[in-house]
């Protein structure tokens, strides 16, 4: 992978025109900062064939996406608005086949990246052995253990996105994000060919010479690009800033039930570039 | 009518069931699980450590989402819980498609099922759509081979009309109890798996005033912060 210089972008638009059709794109879970506006501005620029890694699961990000039609693929431990209840696009999509789906288990996802963050061809996991989930993926195997006997475990390919695509609380001008605790951020990053992140504000300085900001930083090795986006991940939450819009998601459960109720939600709170935030209390001030 | 919800009831029976555990993990969207976690640390089990994957302020997890099944994996996580779009009686889950219909997917449930100290089994609906004889796709199976290394397994399925408890060395499910106002006829026919069952199932403990105190107390206040609409809907809190 190239050395890199963080490019500084101006707004989202410009990291999803970064992003190619096709792509095999890295996403967090709904609780671990989409960059929602940068999946906002992928449906207006009407990306195509994106593949799409939930680490380890997706949610909205996913169901928008694959509502507008963006997606032909989705490699995934599931796909789900959590309390909201199923996603609807997304359950869709997949009974009428009109996108593959690679069933996952989380920590494969998570093995599979960190084998990658390691360079290596893959990496070890118990248990799996005896579901279904295995005869899906010919990128999976069960071998025996070589260093003892009779020990059956299962091994899973690295995985390796083309683009790593998350929301952070700040950048700082040396162009490092900072993740806090949420380090799946970190290893979708690493394991990336490149990384495309939106934040909420710009810091000064370097955050790497803060010592308490230093241990929920990624550093700017693994960062392509970074925009700021202010409440970048509404409806979802950043946490000690804003909290999950619960109202949002909803009104977007209910929503996107139907092709009609989901093409009335994109033109309320998709096409047009300032959506409607006013239904989000925050609970903490920045 | 009875003096509880539904959901107080099925959460102490679940926490009942966690008994001496010293940790216990909750996963995606469980809401009544997550009750029964902290209704069982406010009750019997003062030491009881609980881990919301999903905890929205102060999350446990400071590794990311990995962190959990890399705890289950060194053995620090003695209770689980699972549910399943379909259950069968070898206690196989299926959480990914049934009879063209598509499910959110295995989530963590191929690796927790056998890392997990003990798993207990959650679905509140109970049908013959549900307890299927067998399942149509097993994101995780209920048993393994000798030679397949696993820690844990089933400890129990509880759904919205009774308690089973697991026979290991039979793979077979036993009716423990039915709820109030449910008939051990009434769980057969809904139950699309066989079973054993003693002549004469007990009724599932009810909450009692002391539990239901705790329940809307000190645990709702706990849960309304994570499953806010759960909160509004069982114990009507305003948030």
């Amino acid at each position: 992978m190239p050395a890199n210089d963080v490019m500084f972008f101006r707004n989202a638009e410009n990291i999803a025109a970064e992003i190619p059709d096709g792509a095999f794109l890295g996403l967090p879970p709904d609780y671990s900062m989409p960059a929602m506006a940068v999946v906002h501005a992928l449906i207006r620029r009407n990306a195509k064939n994106l593949k799409l890694l939930g680490v380890p699961v997706l949610g909205l990000s996913a169901d928008l996406l694959i509502g507008a039609g963006c997606v032909a693929e989705v490699e995934s431990s599931a796909v789900s608005l959590g309390e909201a209840g199923l996603a609807p696009r997304f359950t869709e999509a997949a009974e009428r086949g009109d996108i593959r789906i690679r069933d996952a288990t989380c920590p494969a996802i998570h093995g599979g990246l960190q084998a990658t963050e390691k360079g290596v061809p893959f990496m070890p996991l118990r248990g799996v052995i005896g579901s279904d989930l295995v005869a899906l993926r010919p990128d999976w195997k069960i071998i025996e253990n070589p260093l003892k006997e009779k020990d059956p475990i299962l091994l899973v390919s690295a995985i390796q996105p083309d683009i790593a695509l998350f929301h952070a609380r700040w950048a700082d001008e040396a162009g490092n994000v900072w993740i806090g605790r949420r380090k799946e951020l970190a290893t979708i990053a690493h394991a990336s060919r490149r990384c495309f992140v939106t934040y909420e504000e710009k810091r000064p300085g370097d955050m790497l010479e803060d010592e308490l900001l230093a241990p929920g930083v990624l550093s700017s090795v693994y960062v392509s690009g970074v925009a700021q986006a202010e409440r970048g991940a509404w409806p979802l939450s950043v946490a000690g800033l804003y909290g999950i819009d619960d109202a949002h998601l909803a009104l977007y459960a209910k929503a996107g039930k139907t092709k009609e109720g989901f093409l009335g939600y994109l033109e309320e709170f998709v096409w047009h570039r300032t959506p409607k935030k006013n239904s989000s209390p925050a609970r903490s001030g920045a | 009518m009875a003096p509880y919800a539904k959901e107080e009831l099925l959460a102490c029976t679940l926490g009942r069931l966690i008994g001496d555990a010293g940790h216990v993990a909750v996963g995606a969207a469980s809401p009544i699980p997550a009750t029964a976690a902290f209704f069982s640390k406010a009750s019997c089990n003062k030491k009881l450590r609980i881990s919301l994957l999903h905890k929205r302020a102060g999350n446990p997890f400071t590794e990311g989402s990995r962190e959990l099944f890399d705890l289950a994996g060194q053995g620090r996580i003695d209770v689980f819980f699972l549910g399943g779009a379909q259950i069968d009686g070898e206690a196989n889950i299926n959480l990914v498609q049934a009879e063209g219909k598509r499910f959110p997917g295995s989530f963590g449930s191929a690796f927790m099922y056998f890392a997990a100290g003990r798993t207990i089994l959650f679905r509140e609906e109970h049908s013959r759509r549900v307890l299927v004889p067998k399942v149509d796709f097993i994101s995780a199976p209920g048993w393994s081979a000798p030679e397949v290394e696993r820690r844990g397994g089933p400890q129990a399925l509880l759904t919205g009309k009774a308690l089973f408890s697991w026979q290991p060395d039979m793979r077979r499910f036993r009716l423990e109890s039915v709820h109030p106002g449910v008939t051990a006829e009434e769980v057969r026919e809904n139950t699309g798996f066989e079973y054993d069952a003693a002549q004469h199932a007990p009724e599932t403990a009810p909450p009692t005033h002391e539990d239901l105190k705790l329940l809307r107390g000190p645990v709702a206040s706990e849960i309304a912060e994570n499953y806010p609409d759960f909160a509004r809907r069982v114990w009507n809190m305003a948030l």
